[in-house]
């Protein structure tokens, strides 16, 4: 048996299974690139900060879903400004507008204006809104903090508050319905005969007064609450999903790969090692690895990840040492196989030393062995972590797709019925865990040719 | 190398490996132990001499009490042993020797249904509820997966044959624990057909308990099955397949005997001792992977018990159930060996 990497090459672009593999992980490494480039991994350490997901909905569906329903769901929509300004005599007013295009079929649950204003004085804020019937509703104004010296505030504008509501009352002879128990932006966005939604363009206005100086805006966020949002909506924390789900690719495969990696080079150096000392090396070496064997691998890594520690390089470490032990065994019986070939025999004879034998004649031949075990084990190397983040021992701040649905289970996301929390990490775990058994299988039908029939 | 020489070194490779796993796991918790158990000598000789008011009135100073405190903490952790580290050759020989004889001690915060935090007690109360499930799963899937398999097998490359391995394939690569929680939200909250929570929620005395246990198994149980069956049938296939192409397969076929005869009695009988292995490996396995399992569907077994153990950092919990677990996952590997070995006389000849 002799393989060269051109001949091995030649025979897997041939297996339609083996290429389907390939373009599965092509595809995540994509997603993993994109991961990287879109998100900065600073952003995604604020995963588990609640005040880093404020603005987000909580439990959304993903927006997508309004394409299959005939009721269009209120989107979340994070609107960013129009800035302009202008000074009138001596005031200088500047103004953000927000333009929407409200064609849902239900009101918003609320909307949240978030500002950080830098000013001198005390300036005016005003906020307004034009509806698609060209009414304008004044909502709410008040004057910023008084400040002798340059300063920055921030704050928030709820639509729940008081005000608004009161303020709309001056409007109230235009409605033809009374106002009592209604929260202001069922008023806002209602038709004039009846409480229905009125879908149009909405612009609501923030207007910023001041005479001592020229304001500016450093941040002016209008949201307007739904229940559908982005890619793949948020969980109940808020967080966006797709976030997690993208960063999720590039940790899965630094844990899949590197455990099979490291599992399989140690397992090889292990078993070719014991193969080719044999007598009471081997025999020591192999029993120790049925003893590694034979012990329970999950209920000791989850006691290892609870007292030695959680961060994905132990996690590593952790599964690794459970991963060799098969693959020194397989190693161990070819190694003493090749070991009686001539050709091993004769440079033996020759007086080439062990060290020697083993890179240069043993190892080489079980390379193609190597890499169909590398693929083979990535998928249980990625399973097994997920299993051990679902049950909340994973790395806090590698947040991994385990932990997503370790999340989702904690809330009772299934009996609760919020499928996009629960589908896709699963279905990505299953996804990435399939190409490497497609390749891997791909890669067994060339080594094992009594396997093809 | 004779068959009983052969069990003799199984069985004491499997000693071997029972005694390393329970020396990994009282190392790695060991200190963890001993600073627990330590405190709660401080604070229980603390409160004794609160409460006792007579001997509180015979000391004139505080100085005095401290250092009688500090005298009968010392006195008390000495009898416990426990001036000595976890390392030390005797401690580990008694806290081996207690877990041999089944002497795992008082839980520290969890405690059976029945109210008892003897370890022994609370293991013994869901050992059986674990093993109802698991086995139960076992049994029908392997039964499922035989004859999946055989179907498949004797028909090489047809479509039954290929939609058994395409399942496979696909079943295996998705988490048991996911598709568990997959099925909560099918059969729990799109068609509430069953629980959510496997717990039964009666308590143990009712009559009616047996039947609301049941009744919450059987979504964990339908979940075990469907996951399971697939890589079953996969891999009664390809033993089948194997020996469906010996001679004496042939011979059989030349003299007449019907397919069917041949598939199920003839060649199903010489590709008993890998089954029959798989057979005892994954009853042992499914133990392993209870404690996700069970931790999905909530069902009250040693999984859960393990789980909550960990989460808690109850000690002697952790212990008890860790050397329980791993002697059933041991007892089944050897049942493994031994069956082999009689089913095919060559592994005791190496």
């Amino acid at each position: 048996m002799s393989f060269s990497a051109r001949g091995i090459w030649r025979e897997f672009s041939h297996s339609k299974i083996g290429m389907t593999g390939i373009v599965i992980l092509a595809a995540l490494f994509l997603m993993s690139i994109i991961a990287f480039v879109t998100i900065p991994v600073e952003i995604f350490k604020t995963w588990n900060d609640p005040a880093s997901w404020l603005l987000y909905p909580k439990s959304a569906q993903p927006a997508w879903i309004n394409y299959f329903q005939s009721e269009k769901i209120p989107e979340h929509l994070i609107l960013q400004p129009q800035s302009s300004s202008q000074q009138l005599s001596s005031v200088y007013v500047l103004t953000d507008s927000f333009a929407v295009n409200y064609q849902y079929d239900g009101f918003p649950s609320d909307f949240i204006y978030q500002y950080t204003a830098k000013y001198i004085g005390s300036p005016l804020l005003q906020l307004s809104v034009t509806r698609p019937d060209g009414i304008e509703l004044h909502l709410i104004s008040i004057s910023l903090p008084f400040s002798n010296t340059e300063t920055t505030y921030t704050s928030m504008l709820f639509s729940t508050q008081n005000v608004i509501v009161k303020n709309l009352g001056n409007d109230k002879n235009r409605y033809s319905f009374p106002f009592d128990a209604l929260s202001s932006e069922k008023i806002i966005f209602s038709k004039l005969d009846e409480n229905k939604i009125l879908k149009g363009n909405y612009v609501f206005s923030v207007h910023l007064y001041d005479v001592s100086g020229k304001p500016t805006l450093e941040k002016s966020n209008l949201v307007i609450g739904g229940k559908v949002f982005g890619m793949m909506g948020t969980d109940e924390l808020r967080r966006d999903l797709s976030v997690g789900l993208l960063w999720g690719t590039p940790l899965a495969l630094f844990i899949g790969i590197t455990v099979a990696i490291g599992s399989v080079v140690l397992g090889l150096l292990y078993g070719v090692f014991a193969g080719f000392k044999g007598k009471a090396t081997d025999e020591i070496l192999m029993r120790f690895n049925d003893i590694i064997y034979a012990m329970p691998a999950l209920p000791l890594l989850i006691i290892l990840a609870v007292t030695v520690g959680n961060s994905v390089f132990l996690m590593v470490g952790f599964l690794v040492i459970f991963g060799w032990v098969g693959i020194a065994k397989v190693s161990r019986s070819m190694a003493m196989q090749i070991k009686t070939l001539q050709y091993v025999e004769a440079s033996k004879l020759m007086g080439q030393k062990d060290r020697k034998i083993i890179f240069k004649h043993i190892l080489p031949q079980l390379l193609p062995y190597a890499f169909a075990s590398i693929a083979i084990s990535v998928p249980a190397a990625i399973t097994t972590e997920a299993g051990l983040s679902f049950l909340g021992l994973g790395d806090p701040t590698f947040p991994t797709w385990g932990q997503i649905l370790h999340d989702a289970s904690s809330y009772s996301a299934a009996a609760r019925g919020m499928w996009w929390w629960i589908l896709p990490p699963g279905i990505l775990i299953a996804i990435t865990g399939l190409a490497f058994v497609f390749m891997g299988h791909a890669m067994d039908v060339i080594i094992n040719p009594r396997l093809r029939r | 190398m004779g068959f009983k020489k052969f069990l003799a070194k199984r069985a004491i490779t499997m000693f071997g490996v029972l005694m390393a796993t329970l020396l990994v796991t009282i190392a790695l918790v060991g200190a963890n132990m001993d600073s627990i158990s330590k405190q709660s000598v401080t604070l229980e000789i603390r409160q004794q001499v609160t409460n006792n008011k007579s001997l509180l009135s015979s000391f004139k100073t505080t100085d005095q009490m401290d250092s009688y405190i500090e005298n009968q903490i010392q006195q008390q952790i000495k009898s416990l042993g426990l001036d000595q580290p976890w390392y030390a050759p005797q401690r580990i020989g008694l806290s081996m020797y207690k877990i041999l004889t089944l002497d795992f001690g008082h839980a520290k915060f969890l405690t059976s249904d029945s109210g008892s935090s003897d370890v022994k007690d609370i293991i013994l109360e869901k050992l059986p509820r674990t093993i109802l499930l698991f086995t139960t799963a076992t049994v029908i899937v392997s039964v499922i997966g035989i004859f999946l398999g055989a179907v498949a097998a004797s028909k090489v490359n047809s479509k039954i044959d290929k939609i058994t391995s395409g399942f496979a394939i696909i079943s295996s690569s998705f988490p048991v624990w996911w598709i568990g929680v997959l099925m909560i939200f099918v059969f729990a909250f799109l068609y509430p057909i069953f629980p959510a929570r496997a717990t039964p929620d009666i308590s143990v005395t009712d009559p009616g308990y047996l039947g609301s246990l049941l009744y919450h198994m059987a979504l964990p149980l339908i979940t075990l099955v469907l996951i399971g069956f697939g890589s079953w049938a996969y891999l009664v296939r390809n033993f089948l397949v194997g020996v469906l192409q010996e001679d004496f397969i042939m011979a059989k076929r030349a003299a007449g005997i019907d397919e069917k005869r041949i598939l199920f009695s003839h060649a199903l009988k010489n590709a008993a001792p890998p089954i029959v292995t798989i057979l005892a490996l994954s009853l042992s396995g499914s133990l392993g992977g209870a404690i996700i399992t069970e931790a999905v569907f909530d069902w009250p077994g040693m999984g859960r018990l393990y789980f909550e153990a960990i989460s808690v950092l109850d000690l002697p919990v952790i212990i008890g159930a860790t050397y329980v677990l791993t002697a059933f996952f041991l007892v089944s590997v050897f049942i493994a060996d031994v069956l082999y070995g009689y089913f095919d006389p060559r592994v005791r000849r190496e």
